[in-house]
């Protein structure tokens, strides 16, 4: 189902594009030596190259342009053998040199594409434009004085790709699809770590609407540096309504440049943007044309990790799991990780059931990470062996996982201590069942008179006498015997 | 005056070597023609308590034979250059105060080398000029004079116009120049010495306040061919801190002054010879063909036909490039703050305040030029024109082995001519910025003097990285010519 | 090609130059001047010729990744003409 704006002169459909800055993860700077790690007392990762001292020239780092080229090989793009850095102009505090180095007409990475996982289990291509390769600027602080900004250029100079997607999502469920993925596909490729929250992974969002049928593209706002996938939602989906009112009221949107106020939930004018820029690009003489060899490419591809679409694929093929819960296993490299050591040699979708369950939820009540699981993969999956085994009955394992969660201990230490070991001895089974049919002798009766549905209450009945260790089957079987006569 | 003033470079080093003379004696010898020679106004920032320190060091060093290929010579820094704990101040109002924290690859190269700098040499603010005029530190005065007027005061040229004079009026041995557009020939044609702007790449640009970055190159300013030839070896260099700077091995450039130029061919274009060309620059030309003959070399005539396109391609190129390097003075991190109540007032107030009035139009011609509707028309249109010029060259150079042309229009002019219309003054540039603008190695040495008795530069253009062969035909037209003169009073 | 007062004026405020009143006409001369000087390249032709924006011809030398710069905060504030607390001031921006 399409997601449209019903509006009062009909149904609108929105038009998304993302503009992701993702941080590349590398030790050093794009153009300098200095440090990229986060949270630094202000001002000392900065090199004079970084402050835009005088006389100071840049020197590309290798590896940040091989996380660009490998981020582009896990988008399946085309990664142009020569690319061009050049200068875009303008002034601003937290930009030392007055220039951003930056990609214009000669990215390093041109056109690919993105699998969107939805909800349903189904796909949708989105297109990537292209990707390219620039210095972030550094920071402003504007609350630490009444009357003064404050500069950090700590930033100032790290390597950043900003990733351009096509204008091909249309809702903001999709945007957050999208932004979930392309953070996996970073991740896998550990190009970029995807945290919002410190900045590493920041979004511009593009948005217009046209009525529904239309093939137009109408002005589109640019919503600037939104740090959360759920704000990107909300600012999406407030801006195309503001897009139809104003449509619908006879007004014409203008171009423009709008900040997310995530605290009222609206997008505004930004209007230090507001007088027209005039970036003036120009290729960066001091940087000559970036050539790579084509075995540098290959040379990366070549070690490229399994990422999250084949991974799927292979998890529904081998392991016979279902789309979307491939989906969901495979949207964390550590998840999949996870379920795979748990998965090996045992059967896949018992393990899949456990992860996907009662791990999942473990793992969100205790708030902790898949790294530092509350149940180690190990564990999970000797439990799994248990229950292979006929050790524990399906029931017996939730309470030996609870256990597993509240203590660590493995799972065959906990039912030996506690006595969980499921009775499978026919004879103690025949004899608790004796004992409960003699107890019942009417409703035995009423059984073999054909009320068949009160069996279940006799297997409960057994489970209690035996403390819920009766193989449940075997109980069922046995108990049908005997009631029948 | 003293005799060890009017030592050229290469006889300084030797008598250094034989133990003749100690770097304390050649350094305070030059420090009181420093002194002496001030009112040519040639020095920016004087450091002579450093200079006999580090004279003392050399000395020192020289005993314990562990000196270098410069050891205990007195230079001068042309004051573009970065120099660490040395105020550095491109001329400008706007780096007011600003004090290095790092050294340029250049000026460092020559120190380790120990070469001994006497200082920071004057220059058209952020070397954008002709004449030194636009220093913010009042205009370096050329040491030479014309017979019919010794009293005018005569430019040194520009932008290393404190270069060339503090050369010519031996305060220094020798000094470091850059070029954009023809910065170290044209004042070194205007003050009778040699200058030679390397290949594009051959020197770091590391650490030099940039004016147009694929233009700008170092090189040196000294007396003699020789004497450029031993200091650019100690200038060159791959720096892996210069994307541009290109790894190659610097050659012994003084073993290439053999003084054989037989069969060698030499071009001569006929652009340079546009109507309205002087007698006397033509004279001269002549002049240098004619020794070239002599000495067996073969003249050719060429044709560089895109040679009158090249002022305007760089009058394009050179700003664009320069309204994007000067962006970084703000008046936010270093240099003069003049306070606004936002930052954008803050930063218009400090810019303008900060640069003189031919920065002011450069930055604004190049604003202009690369903004939007505007920059295929002009920016990328003499982008392509550059490379028709580069392209000229190259053809040339499969049937010659070096151009020889003049290097300015005119001798020195005064400091109160010239001064209305710039684009009367960048005509100044006319035969130098082609080679500028192919990268290519120009070097610039002294030929004759003109009726009025001011010295008349030639110039001899070389293939990338052929600087060997500039230099070896330089030092046969040296000897030619015998321009051993020294500027009036000096 | 000759511009206006206006142009100068928006041409300035894109370079961040305050200009007096009156600057701007004798600039707006000063700068036509030099852009008729250089519309002379209009009649070379360059169908089909590559911009050349470096004659260096050599490819981009890469640097390996490691931290050899930083840590000199003193350094980098050491000619600001205005600091505190370890970063630069400017008067502050409202966004």
């Amino acid at each position: 189902m399409a997601y449209l704006i019903e509006g009062e002169t009909g149904a609108w459909e929105i038009v998304i594009g993302l503009e992701v800055h993702a941080q590349v993860i590398s030790n050093a700077k794009l153009f300098s030596g200095a440090a990229t790690t986060f949270g630094a007392e202000p001002n000392s990762q900065v090199s004079f190259v970084d402050a835009g001292f005088p006389g100071m020239l840049p020197v590309i780092n290798e590896v940040c342009v091989e996380q660009a080229v490998r981020t582009g090989l896990g988008l399946k793009a085309k990664i142009n053998l020569t690319s061009v850095f050049a200068r875009k102009n303008y002034f601003y505090a937290d930009l030392p040199q007055g220039y951003q180095i930056s990609q214009y007409d000669k990215p390093i990475v041109g056109e690919g594409e993105l699998i969107l996982d939805l909800a349903d289990g189904s796909t949708r291509t989105v297109g990537i434009e292209r990707l390219h390769l620039e210095q972030d600027a550094g920071k402003s602080i504007h609350d630490m004085h009444p009357t003064k900004s404050f500069i950090d250029l700590n930033r100032s100079g790290v390597a950043l790709m900003e990733i351009v997607s096509k204008p091909d999502l249309r809702s903001p469920e999709e945007a957050g699809l999208y932004l979930t993925k392309l953070r996996s596909i970073l991740r896998y490729l550990g190009t970029c770590d995807g945290n919002m929250q410190e900045g590493s992974m920041r979004c511009d969002a593009n948005v217009s609407v046209r009525p529904v049928g239309s093939t137009e593209l109408r002005t589109r706002c640019e919503i600037k540096n939104v740090n959360s996938i759920r704000f990107v939602q909300q600012a999406i989906e407030y801006e195309a309504r503001r897009h139809v009112e104003v449509y619908e009221s006879g007004g014409e949107i203008r171009q423009e440049t709008r900040l997310f106020d995530s605290g009222r939930g609206e997008t505004r004018s930004m209007r230090s943007k507001e007088h027209a820029h005039d970036y003036r690009y120009f290729p960066d003489p001091d940087l000559l044309p970036l050539v790579i060899e084509q075995a540098f490419v290959d040379g990366i591809k070549a070690g490229l990790p399994e990422l999250p679409d084949e991974k799927k694929a292979r998890f529904m093929a081998e392991y016979g799991l279902n789309a979307y819960d491939a989906g969901v296993l495979v949207a964390e490299k550590t998840s999949a990780e996870f379920f795979e050591t748990v998965a090996k040699g045992r059967d896949p979708k018992l393990a899949c059931n456990w992860v996907m369950g009662d791990f999942f939820a473990a793992l969100n009540a205790s708030g902790k990470t898949i790294e530092e699981p509350p149940v180690t993969a190990a564990n999970l999956g000797a439990m799994i062996d248990l229950i292979t085994d006929g050790t524990l009955s399906g029931r017996l394992a939730k309470d030996v996982f609870a256990l597993m969660v509240e203590t660590g201990k493995a799972p065959a230490v906990l039912v030996e201590e506690r006595g969980l070991k499921q009775v499978t001895d026919t004879g103690a089974i025949e004899a608790a069942i004796d004992a409960v049919l003699a107890a019942n002798p009417d409703k035995v009766q009423q059984v073999r008179d054909g009320k068949t549905t009160l069996l279940g209450w006799f297997v409960g009945q057994v489970m209690k006498a035996t403390q819920g260790k009766a193989n449940p089957a075997l109980v069922n079987e046995l108990l049908a015997k005997k009631v029948q006569g | 005056m003293s005799e060890l003033t009017h030592l050229t470079l290469a006889e300084a080093r030797d008598r250094l070597v034989k133990g003749e003379t100690s770097a304390v004696e050649l350094t305070r010898a030059h420090i009181a023609q420093v002194e002496a020679k001030r009112h040519l106004n040639a020095f920016i920032t004087e450091t002579p308590e450093r200079a006999l320190a580090e004279a003392e060091a050399s000395d020192a060093r020289r005993r314990q034979g562990t000196a270098g290929a410069m050891d205990g010579l007195p230079i001068g820094v042309k004051d573009l250059f970065c120099t660490e704990g040395v105020r550095t101040t491109a001329a400008s109002k706007i780096l007011d105060g600003f004090v290095p924290p790092y050294e340029s690859t250049v000026s460092g190269n020559l120190k380790k080398a120990g070469a001994i700098s006497l200082g920071k040499l004057n220059l058209d603010e952020f070397a954008m000029g002709s004449s030194n005029k636009t220093s913010a530190f009042g205009p370096a005065i050329n040491p030479w004079t014309r017979r019919s007027d010794p009293a005018a005061k005569l430019v040194p040229g520009g932008s290393s116009g404190g270069s060339a004079a503090a050369v010519a009026a031996r305060m220094v041995l020798g000094a470091t120049g850059t070029d954009t557009g023809g910065s170290i020939r044209q004042p070194a044609a205007f003050c009778g010495i040699t200058g030679i702007k390397p290949t594009y790449g051959r020197c770091s640009r590391y650490g030099i306040v940039a004016f147009a970055s694929s233009l700008d190159q170092a090189g040196p300013m000294a007396r003699t061919v020789r004497d450029c030839a031993i200091m650019l070896g100690a200038m060159a260099g791959f720096d892996p801190k210069d994307s541009t700077s290109v790894n190659l091995k610097v050659p012994d450039f003084e073993a290439a002054l053999t003084g054989d130029i037989r069969g060698l061919k030499v071009g001569i274009p006929r652009e340079y010879r546009p109507d309205g060309l002087s007698a006397e620059i033509s004279d001269v030309w002549e002049k240098g063909i004619a020794w070239l003959k002599d000495a067996g070399a073969e003249p050719v005539e060429i044709n560089l036909p895109h040679t009158k396109y090249a002022l305007p391609t760089y009058y394009i190129v050179a700003p664009a490039e320069a309204s994007s390097n000067l962006a970084r003075y703000d008046g936010l991190r270093f240099g003069q703050r003049v306070p606004g109540k936002s930052l954008d007032e803050m930063y218009a107030k400090s810019r303008a305040a900060g640069f003189g009035p031919e920065v002011r139009r450069r930055i604004l011609i190049g604003t202009y030029v690369l903004s939007a509707g505007y920059y295929d028309a002009y920016y990328a249109k003499a982008q392509k024109v550059r490379r028709l010029i580069a392209e000229d060259f190259r053809k040339a150079f499969e049937t010659v082995d070096v151009i020889l042309t003049p290097t300015a229009p005119s001798p020195a002019f005064g400091l109160n001519e010239n001064t209305d219309d710039p684009v009367t003054m960048w005509l100044n540039d006319v035969f130098t910025i082609p080679t500028s603008l192919a990268g290519l190695p120009g070097l610039s040495l002294p030929a004759g003097l003109s009726s009025d008795g001011l010295p008349l530069g030639l110039q001899l253009i070389g293939r990338p990285f052929d600087e060997e062969t500039v230099f070896k035909v330089a030092g046969v037209m040296e000897s030619a010519a015998g321009f051993d003169l020294s500027p009036e009073g000096v | 090609m000759s511009l206006d007062i206006s142009a100068v004026r928006a041409i300035a405020t894109l370079a961040r130059i305050e200009l007096g009143e009156e600057e701007l006409a004798p600039l707006a001369g000063e700068l036509s001047n030099i852009l008729n000087f250089v519309e002379q390249l209009s009649e070379v032709n360059t169908d089909g010729i590559e911009p050349m924006s470096s004659v260096a011809d050599l490819g981009l030398p890469m640097r390996a990744d490691l931290v050899t710069d930083g840590d000199i905060a003193e350094q980098i504030l050491a000619n600001a003409p205005e600091a505190a607390e370890g970063f630069f001031t400017v008067p502050k921006v409202v966004e």
